[in-house]
């Protein structure tokens, strides 16, 4: 610990030969990294970048338009069109279905637009309450009372031979608002 | 025998050559007065995290990161595997032991003006320390992978979706993928087993170090000011004029407390058990109420309370104030006074936010802001609010239960909390503001204009009416009554 290593290299303002390998190796290692860190980038992003090619969204059947009464609302279930072998259960969401008339349809998220806890329907009062922090919605999900500062999210819907289907495949948040303007605005966010 | 333990000992060490240091690191002198029970909460937080890593590594080895598989991996360490319950409790009753010390220690830190010049770095340290306990604690909880876990991970994704641009990236980079799913779990298994743990060992091994470099902090006298240029030599002279040796000194508080606190954590968890799992994580059952741990209970409280308009920006500059504050504490007062007998300022700040906190905590117990979801079809209209009434009345009883009033309002100290308790609304509201309320809504109720036929109205109102103490008249409009009277409108009986 006393002695200083014999080699440690004399001060010296031109550069050496020894100096010279090091920042080459310094160099050498950066690029290496550089190399590296373009497909972890990718692989770490790959998530976000996925979205972008408008992967996750498809159109999904909820059922025969005859299983939705007129001037009713009611549950559905879909399979997320996006589905990995470890999703389990976790791959159904669920969505209020309301058919006006006809095939006049109003699809709901069944996430809040506050924070996004499970809207329950009440028929009787022909209201949608959220249990966590007491949003309220009217029957054409428009923002009744509570924390949530807009209406129900919607799915863009169509009906096709029969069968009512949405656009859907995210998870709908409130930050959508934010995201209409830079163009990701995801489909259920109308 | 004994000749034979030191030689192997001496081998061992000729080659590794660490007993030298850590006598040293041991017998290091340190101020008597810290050999205090108010210096044993840094040691308690490291002996929960070594806690917790061992419980940890015990629950890996059946817990399964899937998304399809972690539930019922629960269930099996719950009820199949031996004393798999017991590990899945104290690692639960672990996290929440943790968090408390880590806020006790920082608490007490704080106070005993431990963040001053020249520890500045070890507190910055500390409160990435905290923020690493506060994330594996969310993180925990996703693990533990049911519905509370699924509706957490949602409200996660919804605060972090209104980030201003950015957002729906870092939903996506947050959920690994559009959905919470499968992915979600994986990246939070990731977080919770690997990188925070793997951070926080690094950086519990520089507060540690730090300690023992810089010192433990003296014990705080009033009037015994810090000042940059004397400190470091007051120190010096404080622990070798009248140090005494970390061990045995002070050391043996810390291992008693150490040994306390893991049998408390083994008490809590033998006699509570292990938290949940409640239901499965199926996004389909939408009769649950979601409700996070109870360290982030004071949260759910004020997203609940905070008016809209305030949210996002409270939301996303909140987190940075706070944090930004105690990272910028010890160079606002790196110097000055240590003792909290004077520092009222500081003390009165740990009151209020203790205060603030506790009070948040405490309503998020009972969550008067929320609807009752079972109120309307589960608590009976109390007998005497419909004993003696018409037939009217009572059709308008029917209405209030039958139309979710009873969600949001009590009737007899039964019925949600969100909106007023109904008990005497007759002396606080005329016929007329009744009937404009129930139509209209307004401060923070739905209208029910649409929902309501006239006779609905007529019979609801009638029975709101009734609901005042006896003896005490209600409300009435007297200009009503002139309006109505027989003079002013002919042909019109009142």
């Amino acid at each position: 610990m006393a002695t200083k290593p014999a080699l440690a290299p004399a001060p010296d303002a031109t550069m050496s030969r020894r100096g010279f390998f090091m920042k080459l190796g310094v160099l050498f290692n950066g690029l290496a990294a550089s190399v590296l860190a373009v497909p972890i980038v990718g692989y770490l992003f790959s998530s976000i970048t996925r979205g972008r090619a408008n992967g996750y969204l498809s159109w999904v059947h909820l059922g025969k338009v005859s299983e939705f009464p007129e001037g009713e609302t009611r549950l559905a279930t879909f399979q997320n069109p996006y589905v990995m072998p470890t999703d389990g259960k976790t791959a159904d969401t669920a969505c209020w279905v309301r058919r006006i008339a006809g095939e006049q349809f109003q699809v709901f998220a069944v996430n809040c637009a506050h924070l996004g806890c499970p809207v329950r329907w009440f028929p009787q009062s022909g209201l949608f309450m959220c249990p966590c922090h007491g949003g309220a919605y009217y029957r054409d999900g428009s923002r009744a009372s509570g924390p949530p500062e807009r209406g129900l999210f919607e799915y863009p819907y169509k009906v096709e031979n029969g069968l009512v289907t949405i656009q859907a495949g995210e998870l709908p948040t409130p930050g959508a608002a934010i995201a209409e303007l830079t163009g990701e605005k995801p489909p259920c966010a109308s | 025998m004994r000749i034979m333990i030191g030689r192997i000992g001496d081998w061992f060490d000729r080659r590794l050559q660490l007993a030298a240091p850590v006598r040293a690191m041991a017998e290091h002198p340190v101020p008597r007065n810290t050999a205090s029970w108010w210096y044993v909460f840094g040691s308690a937080a490291l002996t929960v995290f070594v806690l917790q890593i061992v419980t940890g590594i015990l629950l890996a080895l059946v817990y399964v990161p899937s998304g399809a598989e972690a539930w019922s991996s629960l269930q099996a360490l719950n009820h199949d595997v031996t004393l798999g319950w017991f590990m899945r409790a104290m690692h639960g009753w672990g996290s929440n032991f943790m968090v408390a010390i880590v806020l006790i220690h920082m608490v007490q830190v704080f106070l005993f003006g431990a963040h001053k010049f020249p520890r500045e770095l070890t507190w910055i340290i500390g409160v990435f320390l905290l923020l690493m306990t506060l994330g594996m604690a969310f993180s925990g909880q996703v693990l533990r992978f049911d519905q509370d876990a699924y509706w957490g991970l949602g409200i996660g994704a919804s605060i972090a979706s209104r980030v201003p641009i950015l957002g729906p990236a870092i939903v996506k980079l947050m959920l690994g993928g559009p959905i919470i799913a499968g992915a979600t779990l994986s990246r939070f298994f990731a977080l919770h087993v690997f990188v925070i743990p793997g951070l926080l060992i690094g950086f519990v091994c520089l507060h540690l170090l730090m300690v023992l470099k810089l010192g433990i902090n003296e014990w705080p006298m009033p009037g015994r000011v810090v000042k940059r240029a004397t400190y470091e030599a007051e120190y010096h002279a404080l622990t070798s004029k009248e140090g005494a040796p970390f061990v045995p000194y002070a050391v043996w508080k810390d291992m008693f407390f150490a040994a306390f606190i893991i049998l408390a954590v083994a008490a809590c968890a033998l006699y509570f058990g292990p938290f949940g799992p409640t239901g499965t994580p199926d996004p389909t059952i939408i009769q649950t109420v979601p409700k996070p741990d109870y360290f982030f209970l004071w949260l759910y409280a004020l997203l609940s309370l905070l008016p809209p308009s305030l949210e996002t920006p409270a939301l996303l500059i909140g987190p940075v104030v706070v944090i930004g504050a105690l990272l910028l504490l010890p160079f606002l007062s790196g110097e000055g006074e240590k003792s909290w007998k004077r520092r009222p300022i500081a003390v009165l700040t740990v009151l209020l936010i203790a205060i603030t906190l506790g009070t948040f905590t405490h309503l998020a117990g009972y969550t008067p802001w929320s609807p009752h979801m079972n109120a309307w079809s589960g608590d009976p209209v109390p007998q005497q609010y419909i004993h003696d009434t018409t037939a009217l009345e009572r059709q308008g009883a029917l209405v209030f239960q039958v139309k979710q009033c009873r969600n949001c309002h009590s009737l007899g100290e039964s019925g949600g909390q969100r909106g007023p308790a109904l008990d005497n609304v007759a002396m606080r509201l005329t016929q007329d503001q009744l009937i404009r309320q129930v139509i209209q809504g307004g401060g923070n109720m739905p209208a029910y204009g649409k929902n309501l036929s006239p006779a609905e109205t007529t019979a609801l109102v009638a029975f709101l009416e009734t609901l005042h103490p006896k003896g005490q008249a209600p409300a009435r409009d007297a200009s009503r009554d002139v309006a109505l009277s027989d003079e002013n409108q002919p042909g019109v009986k009142p």
